[in-house]
């Protein structure tokens, strides 16, 4: 018997109009996992490095997370994998809600797509049957109005859709999958779109196996409390109406500005007004405590859930305030548009007009208000209408095509995707890594585990590393103690923390655990609910399979570097690790390369960032390393230069 | 399989004479149990549900499955609507009410609030043998003192209340289903009419 997975993906041909129930084999689970350590494996065997992503043989997988659908709280985010015409690279994203343990229920851990349908379609999944059916009738509705539709058609509320809206169907790049007012972002919503894919619906009534059921559900009766009542977990930006921390230290407009002391007491009180007034509910995803999203019903606007910070994308580009967040968000969502990128696209554009690269011609009929500048650009993206047809492919894409200087407007981008508008003054070694070095291309995906700023004495440290269960390893806690000055840290402690971060966020993207209550959280307050040193016994308890510290940290290590490897195949390189060249005031190329040279060295990797064969084969990717040797992307002579990687550290 | 009882679990101390949700003391009194429902702090995350599952699955906690959960949470985004509902009687009718209320701006359906297992729709029925499914309120043996939707709700959209009411005086002697319908022809034909039948029967069925 299975435990924690069910056993099967579902491969669905949209071009053949084929569907396949496919055993999997266990030992693959337990060598990835699921999320996107599964995906990865899926990618690299069967996507070849040529593949254009808007080519048929492109595949589009929604993968369960390892623990989606145990009793484990706060597994719950779906993991969504592709290759992105924006970045060319492999798409990381995620979303949250019910859809992931609902597939589990259904009886499959993946659902992999493959080809294209000749018009639009959605994939209906209920238990053993599954249907590819017309979808003509939902073009050009809306994400949530898809999944309302598809309920009422099936007639069954219960059933779980995640769905593209207009955006998708026209190949925008920053395209979403929504699902349950949760976004799967970040370059995923074009390659359903280009698939003619509109949605899914699950629905699963089976049985989902657990190998020890009565210690897990006693371990997870203790984390669900654990995570109810720590303020270590969830996102405190659901309730904390103070959020001068990205008002006062993020960058407005095409991520340029700084208002230093925008946040006022009176500001406050009038956004907690309008945000009470407004607000529904606080709701939260599958079998977790916590209530991260805030419910708004804006005045002539359908209701819509939001988190963190997408409530601030769209004001903070437009200089406004956050009634014309309430005011555009549910709408650009209902188009299925990625909040973090979108707005940032479109306060370019208007940046390339004021600079008179982009004339009054290029945007006939817009109004001269920043309000319905925004609302005009949100309609002309989705549609790729005009210039909204050259702003949809991002804004590296938009500035190549403009010409005429536009790519010095291209100032927020790393690996041609757009990066949080951080505009900082000096430079943060762990940070430079982190934005350079990262495959999930946001920061939000990379940092998290260890605090992003020291505390002011001595005792406090210590009062904090006293209490710091997270911690895989002690030394962590010694860098602590010994850290006062924010961009001053050795680099051999840079590394590692560098590589923690990372860790956490490779494993939860593969069990399906929220970062809220993991990975991202740690680097505020420190008190989260999994880390290293609980998990490896969770894991063992659903999924049946012996699971240690040394283990999971070589499991994420071998997930992490099997997706260097798949971008790496596809062709990044060294040049293509730069966070944005304004990202800190002063900068220090010599420094910052030296930096990048250690770092490789320390995750086994070449002077180009690709792992050796000696890295690859430690982490039973062997034939990694072959196919990466046949290609001529490695050479057998770098073989030698790696240093014993981490997944052998003996204090891991 | 072994099987043990999770450690922190909230159990009752000792075993109680349980009769459905009515726990009869002897007495005068009678302990009503109920599990109150504040929809507001639902947050639709089903918490309940998959702890449900998981208690009422045999071997205990083996398997999660949802849909065989004898608490679903009815759910939906657009309308707002969150409420979790508990398994009652099953009902092999559709019911034909479709009312629809307005409570603090928002409309449900009657549905929302109705605890049937009825041919309307999928819950409260086992998917695999299509069997009813009801709310024991988790008082198999041995019993938990709260019912285990209720100690896995983080937002206290669930709370368990128990309370001691006055036992009316018919309640304490149980009527048997014949006793309870010849009243009812009592009442509507007479008395003399009803054993006039009854005689009448009995002369056929004995020739």
């Amino acid at each position: 018997m299975r435990y924690a997975e069910t056993g099967f993906d579902l491969e669905i041909d949209l071009s053949r109009g084929s569907i396949d129930k496919v055993a999997t084999d266990r030992d693959f689970a337990e060598l990835y996992f699921g999320g996107q350590g599964a995906a990865a494996k899926l990618l690299w065997d069967r996507v070849p490095p040529g593949t254009d992503p808007f080519s048929a043989d492109n595949l589009l997988i929604f993968s369960t997370g390892l623990l989606h659908g145990t009793p484990v709280p706060s597994a719950n985010r779906t993991c969504v994998n592709t290759f992105s015409p924006q970045t060319n690279l492999m798409s990381h994203s995620l979303f949250g809600g019910f859809f992931g343990p609902e597939l589990k229920y259904a009886g499959y851990d993946r659902i992999i797509i493959r080809g294209k349908a000749p018009d639009l379609v959605y994939l209906y999944i209920n238990n053993d049957k599954v249907e590819i059916r017309d979808a003509t009738h939902l073009r050009g509705k809306g994400t949530t109005e898809t999944g309302d539709l598809l309920k009422k058609e099936l007639n069954d509320q219960k059933v779980q859709v995640a769905a593209i809206g207009l955006a998708g169907e026209n190949r925008v790049f920053m395209a979403s999958i929504d699902h349950n007012h949760a976004s799967a972002a970040r370059g995923v919503g074009v390659i359903m779109g280009d698939k003619r894919l509109k949605a899914i619906a699950v629905r699963g009534t089976k049985d989902l196996n657990i190998a020890k059921p009565a210690e897990l559900f006693d371990i997870s009766q203790k984390m669900n409390r654990k995570i109810a009542e720590s303020s270590g977990c969830g996102d405190w930006m659901a309730v904390d109406e103070d959020d001068s921390f990205h008002h006062n230290h993020f960058a407005w407009g095409n991520a340029r500005t700084r208002r230093k002391n925008y946040w006022s007491k009176e500001l406050q009180e009038r956004w907690t007004k309008w945000k009470y007034e407004h607000m529904d509910r606080q709701t939260g995803c599958y079998n977790c405590p916590k209530k991260c999203r805030n419910v708004i019903n804006w005045p002539g606007r359908q209701r819509f859930g939001y988190k963190c910070f997408g409530k601030d994308t769209y004001h903070m580009a437009a200089f406004l305030e956050l009634d014309f967040t309430y005011d555009i968000l549910g709408v650009a969502q209902e188009y299925g548009v990625d909040s973090y990128a979108t707005p940032q696209v479109m306060a370019f554009a208007l940046e390339l007009l004021e600079a008179g690269i982009l004339t009054d011609k290029d945007f006939p009929g817009m109004p001269s208000d920043s309000r319905g500048r925004f609302f005009y650009l949100l309609e002309k993206i989705v549609r790729r209408e005009g210039i909204g047809d050259v702003l949809a492919d991002g804004v590296s894409h938009a500035a190549i095509r403009i010409g005429k200087g536009a790519q010095a407007y291209d100032h927020n981008t790393t690996k041609k995707f757009e990066q949080l508008p951080i505009k900082l003054g000096k430079l943060n070694p762990a940070y430079f890594l982190m934005i350079a070095t990262g495959e999930k291309m946001s920061i939000t995906q990379i940092e998290g585990s260890f605090p992003q700023d020291p505390l002011p004495t001595r005792e406090q440290r210590e009062e904090f590393v006293s209490k710091w269960e997270a911690v895989p390893d002690e030394k962590f806690k010694k860098y602590f103690l010994e850290w006062e000055k924010r961009n001053d840290i050795p680099d051999q402690a840079t590394c590692d923390i560098v590589e923690w971060n990372e860790a956490m966020h490779y494993i939860d993207d593969s069990t399906g655990i929220c970062g809220f209550v993991s990975s991202f959280r740690g680097q505020f307050g420190g008190d989260i609910a999994y880390h290293m040193n609980n998990l490896p016994r969770i894991i063992s308890l659903a999924a049946g399979f012996e699971m240690n510290k040394e283990k999971l940290w070589k499991t994420s290590q071998r997930i992490r570097t099997l997706v260097r490897a798949v971008n790496a195949r596809r062709g990044l390189r060294r040049k293509d690790e730069r966070p944005p060249e304004d990202h800190w005031a002063v900068r220090d190329e010599k420094y910052e390369q030296e930096l990048l040279t250690k770092y490789y060295e320390f995750k086994g990797w070449n002077s180009e960032g690709i792992p050796t064969r000696q890295t690859l084969e430690r982490l039973d990717l062997g034939y990694v390393a072959d196919d990466l040797e046949q290609r001529g992307i490695l050479t057998a002579d770098e073989n030698a230069s790696a240093r014993k990687p981490s997944a052998e550290a003996a204090t891991i | 399989m072994k099987m043990l009882p999770p450690g922190n679990l909230r159990r009752k101390q000792q075993q109680s004479s349980v009769n459905g949700r009515i726990a009869v003391k002897p007495g005068l009194t009678k302990t009503v149990k109920e599990i109150k429902v504040d929809i507001d702090k639902c947050t639709g995350c089903r918490a309940c549900e998959m702890a449900c599952s998981a208690y009422h699955a045999t071997p205990r906690y083996s398997s999660i499955n949802p849909s065989k959960a004898r608490i679903r949470v009815v759910a939906n985004e657009i309308t707002d609507e969150y409420v979790p509902i508990r398994a009652g009687d099953y009902t092999p009718s559709e019911c034909n009410g479709r009312h629809v209320y307005t409570i603090g701006g928002k409309e449900y359906s009657e549905c929302s609030f109705c605890g049937a297992s009825c041919p309307s729709r999928d819950y409260f029925v086992e998917p695999d043998s299509g069997l009813p499914l009801k709310c024991d309120m988790c008082e198999s043996v041995p019993p938990l003192a709260e019912p285990m939707c209720v100690q896995v709700c983080g937002t206290d959209a669930l709370t368990y209340v128990e309370r001691e009411v006055e036992r009316e005086a018919k309640e304490q002697e149980k009527r048997g289903e014949i006793e309870i319908g010849l009243e009812s022809l009592v009442k509507k034909h007479g008395v003399q009419a009803v054993i006039d039948s009854i005689a009448q029967i009995s002369k056929g069925l004995k020739s």
